[in-house]
């Protein structure tokens, strides 16, 4: 029973990284309708630059968000400004087969720059402290730390979205993008400025992802998915959505795993598949748009 | 020198020629009309001043400045603002959310929130609905509002009486008079002749893309005007 | 002749397209006689050559006219190669007769798929397809009795095979898929069922209104790409002698289908011929650098993209007005036409 237990508290602790993999994905395709498929790489990517950060500072690699986090977001800007929005219209190919390269470019950068072996980063005794519940039970720190975040950075985008004229310039280029040039918002502009949010949100996630465990340049991709998967999961455009929908899918890997260590994984994708075929605008849908 | 003034200024749709040199002009503080029968080109016309169609930047000279084909995000800090046909109200925001980002540009000006409701009262009770909960003349309220928020010099209003009933389209109509009293041009775009007439110091009239008239609504003739209207 | 046909006719063929259909029969036999003339290595080459091109060919279908931007076409690959260890290695059934039951295998499971993945729209559909594709490879690796995670080798399959004649049906299968999906595709194209694709294709809701049946061409162009997707995973399940569910289920496959269509020419014939042709030249060329010619091929592929969206054939076509494909109808008028005309 106890066992159990842990096995849920596990779960929906790891939808806190879920989360924080998912947000940027979220935010991207609420307000320009772009799903980057690039995405689970460049949460990888970060978690190299956090490795090579901390290497050269020789600090804890929480120190190394400093840096990674402004360096995703410098990326984000440029790169939507160089290239995304070039790609942005009705033809939903070029924005797939651009992002699809980019992510094809990155994983075999990756994989000349850093070889295949797989690296991580290591925050000392830290990552395996545990804080002591009732009833013989332990929960992390660092999953406890990781989910904080999650909410933390969940929390401050609801109230970019409804208290800032920067929130108010994304709902308006969200909702009709012609109408909001007329206001004098320029939509290049305000687009490179979600792609920065959302890759400085990869720059946590993927230093997170590299503390927790060892990354290596193919594993990329699976994190799109999850990421792809707790949107969908949570119902697209809404941010708690997003939130719920990773610890949902955590929680459906973290019961696979107990059951047999080969169908973690699988049950993650099962429980999409479910929630594709029974709610298929997802658990708390705001937007219809698909 | 006129506000704003274009000289033989074309626009295309792809290869599709929908406006064949126009030459038209406003001058401070003056309100003008643009009739014209459906697909006349009067609403590309205004799209193309503001910056949503491309043209050639000396075909449209605004406050001095060549501004044709300039980004419309930048054309609305110039003091030039467009009231979409068909509203076009932002759904996720609010009618207080949608009159604030009209001021997004920050051009400084007499117009304010407190402005703007006391020009539409109704607008101020519906503050926190959103936009496109609201009945169509008061959503045309909030679109004209909107406009105004970036203090224009020259406000382009695109059928904004189009699908209201008379007494609401009297109501938008009444607010005219406070928006000209701040100094502010206005070229409104309109298929009721009457309204247009009532309303306009000088008319134009559109058709198949060309200026077929123009001129004081005191000086057309009846039969001139429907000739130019419907091209018979 | 009536004075209304006089004037105008309908013309599909052009000099290319007769130009092209003799070229095309010269190549076919110079490939099936290849085991007679050709050294293995470039028999290898050119087998591998024309799987290449029958999975570009089926995306293409898919993507360039169906509209649907699958990333999961890997899964009817995957399955059409595992279809091999269960019908070869488990029944017995010979290697050669089983590659088109591989590819029904494939078309079968396709069809509760698409009842799933059709829920999805655009780019929402591409990594809908690509989460289902994981699903069947950890599906495969999990179960024991398919050599798990580990994978298997086929070599017991083909025993009793010699070398010469399993090298030789393995070109022939993969000539007759390869120019097999060019012809299906052209013919398809040709029909009254080509003309509805590319109405999907242009605007879903127009063509409704027309009364084609969005949902019915759908499925045949889904179930269809599963098929050739399928045979062609068998084929390399023979080739290699050796299958593990990374391999066969591999995301690479979908790279280079993708790939290869949109440098080539996504919605054309022939733009698959060409990319398929770019594709093995930059990875003969950089040969001996590892993963780089992946690195120049997705540059290549952004860049098409945002210059030249018709690809590299479609630059081409465009510029010098030649087809050697033709499926679009032309209308040709006649000289009291022109006369009147002018």
């Amino acid at each position: 029973m106890i066992g159990w237990i842990d096995t849920i508290i596990q779960g929906l602790l790891l939808g806190g990284l879920y989360a924080l993999f998912a947000a940027g994905l979220s935010l991207t395709f609420g307000i320009m309708r772009l799903i980057n498929i690039g995405h689970g790489d460049l949460i990888v990517l970060a978690g190299y630059l956090g490795i090579v950060a901390t290497d050269a500072l020789g600090l804890n690699p929480f120190w190394s968000l400093v840096f990674v986090v402004p360096a995703m977001a410098v990326l984000g800007y440029g790169l939507q400004r160089v290239v995304l929005n070039r790609t942005l219209g009705t033809d939903i190919l070029p924005p797939l087969l651009v992002t699809f390269g980019l992510s094809i470019i990155l994983q075999n950068l990756l994989m000349q720059l850093f070889s295949a072996d797989s690296r991580g980063l290591n925050a000392g005794p830290f990552e395996t402290a545990s804080i002591a519940l009732p009833g013989g039970l332990a929960v992390g720190v660092f999953p406890v730390l990781i989910f904080v975040t999650a909410i933390a950075v969940i929390g401050g985008l609801q109230l970019v979205f409804s208290r800032t004229s920067l929130g108010r310039a994304f709902r308006a280029a969200s909702d009709d993008r012609v109408t909001a040039e007329l206001m004098g918002i320029d939509n290049r502009h305000i687009y490179g400025l979600a792609m920065a949010i959302a890759l400085a949100i990869v720059g946590i996630a993927g230093v997170y992802l590299a503390i927790r465990t060892s990354i290596d340049p193919t594993v990329g991709p699976s994190r799109l998915l999850y990421a792809f998967e707790a949107v969908i999961i949570g119902g697209l455009g809404s941010l708690w959505g997003t939130l719920a929908g990773g610890m949902i899918l955590g929680l459906a890997q973290s019961i696979g795993f107990r059951l047999d260590p080969g169908w973690g994984i699988l049950t993650g994708h099962m429980a999409f598949l479910a929630v594709l075929v029974f709610r298929p605008n997802g658990l708390f849908p705001k937007t219809r748009d698909r | 020198m006129s506000l704003i003034e274009t000289r033989g200024l074309t626009a295309f749709y792809g290869d599709f020629q929908a406006l064949f040199g126009i030459d038209f002009a406003v001058e401070d503080g003056e309100t003008v009309a643009i009739i014209g029968s459906n697909g006349a080109g009067k609403s590309t016309f205004l799209k193309t001043l503001s910056g949503l169609i491309a043209t050639r930047a000396e075909s449209v000279v605004f406050g001095g400045e060549a501004i044709g084909g300039m980004a419309a995000s930048r054309i609305v800090g110039k003091g030039l603002a467009l009231v979409p046909e068909g509203r076009r109200l932002f759904p996720s925001l609010s009618v207080e959310e949608n009159l604030v980002i009209g001021g997004y540009s920050k051009r400084p000006g007499p117009w304010t929130l407190e402005r703007i409701f006391k020009l539409f009262p109704i607008l101020a009770e519906r503050r926190s609905s959103p936009g496109t909960a609201l009945s169509g003349g008061q959503q045309q309220m909030v679109a004209i509002g909107r406009a105004l928020m970036s203090n224009p010099r020259l406000l382009l209003c695109d059928e904004i009486s189009l699908g209201l009933a008379p007494v609401v389209i009297a109501d938008i109509y009444a607010a005219l008079p406070g928006i000209k009293a701040e100094g502010t041009s206005v070229v409104v775009v309109e298929q009721d002749i009457g309204q247009a007439m009532k309303v306009a110091d000088r008319v134009y009239c559109f058709q198949e893309g060309r200026v077929s008239l123009s001129g004081r609504p005191g000086d057309l003739g009846r039969a001139e005007i429907s000739a130019a209207y419907f091209g018979v | 002749m009536s004075q209304s046909t006089a004037r105008y006719s309908v013309e599909r063929a052009t000099r290319a397209s007769r130009v092209g259909a003799v070229v095309l029969l010269v190549i076919v036999a110079a490939i099936v006689a290849m085991p007679w003339w050709a050294g293995r290595a470039d028999i290898r080459t050119v087998t591998e050559f024309l799987y290449i091109l029958a999975l570009a060919q089926m995306w293409n279908l898919l993507a360039g006219y169906g509209g649907l931007l699958s990333v999961g076409q890997q899964a009817y690959v995957g399955l059409g190669a595992y279809s091999i260890v269960v019908l070869s290695l488990k029944l017995g059934l010979n290697v050669f007769l089983a590659v088109p039951l591989a590819g029904l295998v494939a078309a079968l499971v396709a069809v509760p798929t698409a009842a799933i993945v059709f829920r999805l729209r655009g780019a929402y559909f591409a990594v809908g397809t690509w989460v289902v594709a994981e699903i069947y490879q950890l599906f495969v690796a999990n179960t024991a009795s398919l050599g798990g995670g580990s994978g298997l080798s086929i070599t017991n399959a083909v025993r009793g095979i010699p070398a010469f004649w399993r090298e030789a049906l393995t070109l022939w299968f993969a000539a007759a898929i390869g120019i097999g999906a060019l012809v299906l595709v052209y013919l398809l194209l040709r029909s009254r069922f080509g003309l509805a694709l590319t109405a999907v294709r242009d605007s879903e809701p127009a063509s409704e209104s027309l009364g084609v049946n969005v949902r019915d061409i759908k499925w045949v162009v889904y179930l269809a790409s599963a098929f050739g997707c399928g045979l062609v995973g068998a084929l390399i399940a023979i080739t290699k002698l050796r299958l593990s569910p990374d391999a066969a289920f591999s995301m690479d496959w979908s790279v280079i289908m993708f790939f290869v269509v949109v440098i080539g020419g996504i919605g054309t014939i022939e733009g698959p011929i060409v990319g398929a042709l770019v594709y093995f030249a930059l990875r003969e060329f950089l040969d001996g650098f590892g993963s780089w010619y992946l690195i120049v091929l997705g540059l290549a592929a952004i860049l098409v993209m945002l210059t030249s969206p018709k690809g590299l054939w479609g630059w081409f076509a465009a510029k010098y007005d030649i087809r050697f494909f033709p499926v679009q109808r032309r209308l040709v008028l006649g000289d009291e036409a022109k006369e009147s005309a002018s």
